[in-house]
This record gives C-alpha cells, sequence and structure tokens, in this order.
C-alpha cells in the first residue's frame, strides 16, 4: 500500500515537473533577452562619452606637431590616400605601400611615417609600444586620432595588388594554425556562431557579420584598463592568451592577420574606436 | 598642468543635457605598482561644480569609486541655447582644472 501511494504521489508528481521546467525555460529565455537588452543600453550609455576621444584629440595634437629629429609634423604622411590624407584612411588599410614594398597596417605605417619624416628611430616605439598610466604611448594617441576619421566610413582594404592578396592568404592560413602548449588556433573560439567567454560574445570572425563587429570596433577604449587600445595590441593580447609567443610590433604575422580580417568585413562601415569592458 | 576636459552641452526641449569627459587617473591609492610592489598614492578628483552663467548649478563631491576618464552627465533645466556653461574640478594634490562651452 505505502509502495503504491508513493508512485502514485510520482506519477502525480511528473507532470508537475515538466510544466515547472517548461515555465522556467520561458522566463529564463525572457530573463536572458532583458539582460542582453540591458546590456546593449548599458553599452550604449557607455559609447556616448568614449573617453577614446581624449587620446584622438592628444593624436591630432601629435600629428600637427612640428617633432623629432628632422622637426617635422606627420602632416605630409602617406596612409594610401595620398600625403596628408586622414580622412576615412583607415578604413582602406592595410594596404601595399610601394615605397617600402610590403602591405602595411596603420601602425606600421605610422612608424615607417615617424622615420621618414620626423627622423626618428622605430626602436624608440617599439620598445613599449603599449601605454600605461604613467608611459603615454604617442603611437596609440595617434592610432586614436587616425581611425576615428574613418567612423561610418565603408571598410574596403584593396586586395588588388599580388602582396596583399599574399598577406590574406597568409593571414587566413594562420587563423587557423593550431599551435602552443594548449593546440590553440584564432578558429578556437572565433569561428563559431554563438560562443562566449564568461560574458564576453566572441563574434565568428570567418564570417563577415563577425569581421563587421569584431573588426569594425577596434581600435577601442578599454574601461578595465583606463587605456586606449590599438589592433596591434588586440593581436597580442590573442597571441598571448593563446600562450602563443607574442609577436613583435608591427610584426608581418600580424598585418596578415589583419589583413585577413579587413577583407572579410569589407564593405561594413567602420564603426570605431568602440568602448570595451 | 591637467589636460582638458571635453564637454558637450545641447537643449532637449527646455532641458539643457550636459556631458562631461574627464581626463584624470583617479588613482584610488589601494592599487600596488606592478614593478615595486608599493603603492601608488591616491589621486582623485574631490569636487566637481557646474555653473551656468554666474550661477552655481551643480557641485558635487567625488570619491576613489570613479573611474579613470569619467564621463559626468546631468540635465539643467532652465537653461537656454547660448548660455555658457563652465566646469571645474578639483583633485586631493591642489590641481585643478576648468573648461567652458556654451549650449548649442
Amino acid at each position: 500500500m505505502k509502495f503504491k501511494l508513493q508512485a502514485a504521489a510520482a506519477l502525480f508528481a511528473l507532470p508537475l515537473a515538466l510544466t515547472a521546467l517548461a515555465q522556467q525555460s520561458i522566463t529564463d529565455k525572457d530573463a536572458k533577452d532583458a539582460t542582453i537588452q540591458e546590456i546593449e543600453r548599458y553599452r550604449e550609455m557607455l559609447a556616448d562619452g568614449n573617453p577614446a576621444e581624449l587620446y584622438e584629440a592628444r593624436g591630432e595634437e601629435l600629428w600637427k606637431t612640428k617633432r623629432g629629429p628632422k622637426n617635422a609634423s606627420l602632416e605630409k604622411c602617406d596612409l594610401g590616400l595620398g600625403a596628408g590624407v586622414v580622412k576615412g584612411a583607415y578604413a582602406q588599410m592595410p594596404r601595399y605601400f610601394a615605397d617600402v614594398d610590403k602591405v602595411q597596417d596603420l601602425e606600421s605605417r605610422l612608424l615607417t611615417c615617424m622615420e621618414t619624416l620626423q627622423g626618428y628611430k622605430a626602436e624608440e616605439f617599439t620598445k613599449q609600444p603599449f601605454g600605461s598610466e604613467d608611459n603615454k604611448s604617442d603611437l596609440e594617441a595617434l592610432t586614436a586620432y587616425v581611425v576615428t576619421q574613418s567612423k561610418g566610413v565603408t571598410m574596403n582594404a584593396p586586395m588588388k595588388h599580388p602582396k596583399e592578396k599574399e598577406a590574406y592568404e597568409i593571414g587566413k592560413r594562420i587563423f587557423f594554425y593550431r599551435a602552443g602548449p594548449y593546440d590553440f588556433a584564432c578558429a578556437t573560439c572565433h569561428a563559431e556562431n554563438g560562443r562566449r567567454i564568461r560574458l564576453q560574445d566572441l563574434p565568428n570572425l570567418t564570417t563577415h557579420n563577425g569581421a563587421k563587429l569584431g573588426y569594425g570596433t577596434w581600435p577601442a577604449y578599454r574601461v578595465s584598463q583606463g587605456e586606449f587600445r590599438t589592433m596591434q595590441w588586440r593581436m597580442n593580447d590573442c597571441y598571448r592568451q593563446q600562450r602563443f609567443p607574442e609577436p613583435g610590433f608591427g610584426s608581418d604575422t600580424v598585418t596578415a592577420l589583419l589583413t585577413y580580417l579587413a577583407a572579410t568585413a569589407a564593405g561594413a562601415p567602420y564603426q570605431g574606436p568602440g568602448i570595451k569592458r | 598642468m591637467a589636460d582638458p576636459m571635453k564637454i558637450r552641452a545641447t537643449m532637449q526641449g527646455d532641458t539643457a543635457e550636459i556631458r562631461v569627459l574627464v581626463n584624470h587617473p583617479m588613482e584610488t591609492g589601494q592599487r600596488k605598482d606592478a614593478k615595486t610592489g608599493e603603492l601608488v598614492p591616491a589621486h582623485f578628483i574631490q569636487t566637481l561644480t557646474a555653473t551656468l552663467g554666474d550661477k552655481t548649478v551643480l557641485d558635487s563631491q567625488i570619491g576613489t569609486s570613479v573611474s579613470r576618464n569619467p564621463v559626468f552627465g546631468f540635465k539643467v533645466k532652465g537653461a537656454k541655447a547660448g548660455d555658457k556653461v563652465t566646469i571645474t574640478w578639483k583633485d586631493n594634490k591642489g590641481d585643478t582644472r576648468t573648461d567652458e562651452t556654451t549650449i548649442a
């Protein structure tokens, strides 16, 4: 008798439990949507008042100030659209530059300009390229200035020159190349939709939409670090997280990766400089 | 000398919406230097005031819980386009900075 009672109770309880489960999954979903909405609202509020503006202002001043052994400004620097054209230049990078006979991303190009126009030695800047509160980086500020001038411009890195095509192919290979103590590749985290690390959504960088979100909102101001971070930093940090040796500043590896990302994102408007957690 | 602020003031109906982006390290005094292990001395904004013409419309006390390079936003009723907004902050080291703009 006792056994029967228990069985009846269990039978009775089962549908209840199922309904409860179904209800819970509905509310979970609503809660998740509401959370995502709130996070988006929070991001919007943050974006309105992006401290990247402070770096941009400093970068603009650096760009226009006569400095270095040759006492020249960077206003004659050719970023690919002709000497001194900054507006929209970043949206068409990385690209092939005939004077150095290779593909360069924005930061390597800035270094070249600082060497040729201002007479600086690149090592002065690559020794400590990433800034901190006590060590402001000129390169980061200049980058902030140049990328802001491409806000809203359609990203369209040229893929015509053989070296640009080569960089794209190399970048793609690197993206999928698994190695290191974790047997990781960029693709391990960034080649599938709907992945995330903790609460950060990881864009699928092999698709146009993913690259638009990922590549198109960097460089960015990192709130947790209180610093403006560039693409060179972003790539370096991805390498660090994969436990790879970090590439040198302006390395061809990074340029190749960026060429691959830029080509995947091509056609979408550049939305940076962004603001990240 | 402290770096300049970025102030944006626009009319939204009959209220002015003002946003101020301040360039400041906002050190809490609790962070240790990664290399030396020494505490980084506190350095933060203590007061931030806003005046509209001659009238003080905001008088705030700020502490170490505020982030580096903070953004402040507030609304002022009864302002009109062309009014002058002046923002001043002062930090615990006595450093201060004043910037102004006109409401657009």
